[in-house]
């Protein structure tokens, strides 16, 4: 059966947003989890720590260049992820305009293809 | 994909606001008819005006076709006041009653005084959000079918009074094995599809996954619950190796298992963690069947012994002729043949699942194997006549006809 990813993607100005209120999106995001769960939707969710902390290992020379910090520019950057197992691609639509975030992130849906399928280009 | 999703949004919606109305109007069909006038004018006002809040606009229009209702209905009337009071149900929310209310519409549409029929019917509709459309689809019946089944289930339920609430404690063990019961069916529908030329439907197995999901999220003690959910998520875990780029079924020992999805059988091993606290049930033996196939790597890596101890456990708390059936072909591949064709003979004398394919299908095979070639042919021939199912038809008449 299809599942969907949901990256979530902020931006410095909405990952601040979120910080600033955090204590706030940590309850309802239990909750919006919660209610995935009763759903019998979701198969994982993780959120990811402040992307400085982040290290890219790059593989465009011979041997792997090791840098620290986040990968490319800091806009939408990769904060986080729901794992979904729902029916169609627009219930995956619909659970992610429930995602509980700050102004001006953005939630990108892909879909994970079965274990039978070769994935699309 | 700029307007609103009707479908989409009462998959998510449907059960808690079925549930919130019947908690509120004190009656299922009159919440369920509520419900779906709502749904029918989101499919004609979404596309022109999408709702800012798509679940809170199906909810009071849902409510404001009940209390319609209940103003036209005399013996509902001494309820209108309660109604039109202010206080919308979903206003504030208590997260114990909307899980206590779920779980009652669970307890409902599985009710012992409905058809099997009528309860796999009204789950599918009123907790799993289907519409009658999709059901029809998935049980491979017609729609006035699924409408009649649901329209049945509801006028017993509104006759026998069954009230909206969770079963008293001596009736609880019962009750839950009764939904169980039902979203097995719903599951082994989708499996091994009973009829049509489809071996495996997973969209309908998946409903009934789903389904598990949110029984043992709403029920953690139940260790059947979980027994279930992991029997569910093992077998469809096989799902795509079970069927060849033609459709036909693939034997478990010619599947490849590369095809096996690999997060289903973690998934299936958790519930199944979660089921063996307090030693297993029925469900929770199968699935740790299901379980010690997905931990080998071949047929020939199996670990026979065991499957042949769990499925004489699962005989001595679920006694069933197709239980020793699958004992027997355990028993084959532990010791062999013969002692197996020992356990399918005395079933055939007992006559326990006679005229079922099930039966010459293993004799047949086992017959093969001790190269007693006629006899494994009519065995494979009587059973392809009595196999409902096109493809696994096909099959055993291609083996009837490799035995020369």
């Amino acid at each position: 059966m299809p599942k969907y990813l949901l990256i979530m993607r902020g931006t410095d100005e909405s990952n601040a947003a979120m910080m600033a209120g955090i204590d706030e999106m940590i309850a309802t995001t239990r909750q919006f989890i919660d209610e995935m769960v009763k759903a019998g939707v979701l198969l994982a969710a993780e959120g990811l720590d402040d992307p400085r902390q982040g290290v890219v290992v790059d593989f465009s020379a011979e041997t792997p260049v090791v840098t620290d910090g986040p990968y490319g520019e800091t806009k939408e950057l990769f904060g986080g992820f729901f794992m979904l197992d729902v029916a169609s691609k627009q219930e995956a639509v619909e659970w992610a305009k429930r995602v509980p975030v700050a102004r001006g992130a953005k939630i990108e849906i892909r879909r994970v293809p079965g274990s039978d399928e070769v994935p699309q280009a | 994909m700029g307007t609103v999703d009707v479908e989409a949004v009462w998959r998510i919606e449907s059960a808690r606001i079925v549930a919130a109305l019947t908690r509120f109007t004190g009656d299922f069909c009159l919440a369920e008819d509520a419900a779906q006038e709502a749904v029918a004018e989101a499919l004609v006002s979404w596309p022109v005006t999408a709702p800012v809040n798509p679940g809170g606009w199906l909810m009071a229009t849902a409510r404001r076709r009940a209390i319609d209702a209940i103003r036209r209905s005399v013996a509902l009337r001494d309820r209108y006041p309660l109604l039109t009071a202010d206080t919308p149900p979903a206003s504030e929310p208590d997260p114990d009653r909307i899980d206590d209310d779920l779980l009652a519409l669970m307890f409902i549409s599985c009710h012992p005084v409905l058809s099997p029929e009528s309860r796999v019917a009204l789950t599918l509709r009123v907790v799993g959000g289907l519409s009658s459309e999709e059901i029809a689809r998935a049980l491979l019946v017609s729609v006035p079918t699924v409408q009649a089944r649901i329209t049945r289930g509801k006028k017993t339920i509104a006759a026998a009074r069954i009230p909206f609430e969770l079963p008293v404690a001596d009736e609880r063990r019962e009750r839950v094995g009764g939904v169980l019961t039902v979203l097995y069916v719903i599951f082994t529908e989708g499996s091994t599809a009973t009829s049509g030329d489809r071996l495996v439907r997973p969209g309908v197995a998946y409903e009934a996954i789903r389904l598990a999901r949110t029984l043992a999220a709403l029920l953690p003690d139940e260790p059947e619950v979980h027994g279930l959910l992991a029997l569910c998520e093992l077998t469809a875990a096989r799902f795509p190796a079970r069927t060849g780029p033609d459709g036909s079924p693939v034997l478990l020992e010619d599947q490849d298992r590369r095809l096996w999805d690999v997060s289903a059988v973690r998934r299936g091993l958790a519930a199944l963690a979660r089921a063996s606290t307090r030693g297993l049930g029925p469900y929770g033996l199968q699935a740790m069947i299901a379980a010690t196939h997905a931990a080998a790597s071949s047929v020939e890596t199996t670990d026979w012994e065991r499957i042949v101890v769990l499925y004489e456990a699962l005989g001595r708390v679920a006694p069933s002729p197709v239980v020793d059936l699958n004992r027997a072909v355990a028993v084959a591949m532990a010791t062999g043949p013969e002692r197996a064709l020992a356990i399918v003979d005395e079933l055939t004398v007992s006559g326990r699942l006679a005229g079922s394919h099930l039966v010459p299908t293993v004799r047949g095979e086992l017959l093969a194997r001790l190269g007693r070639r006629p006899e494994a042919r009519a065995e494979l021939e009587l059973a392809a006549r009595l196999c409902t199912n096109r493809r696994e038809r096909s099959v055993l008449l291609q083996k009837a006809a490799g035995l020369g």
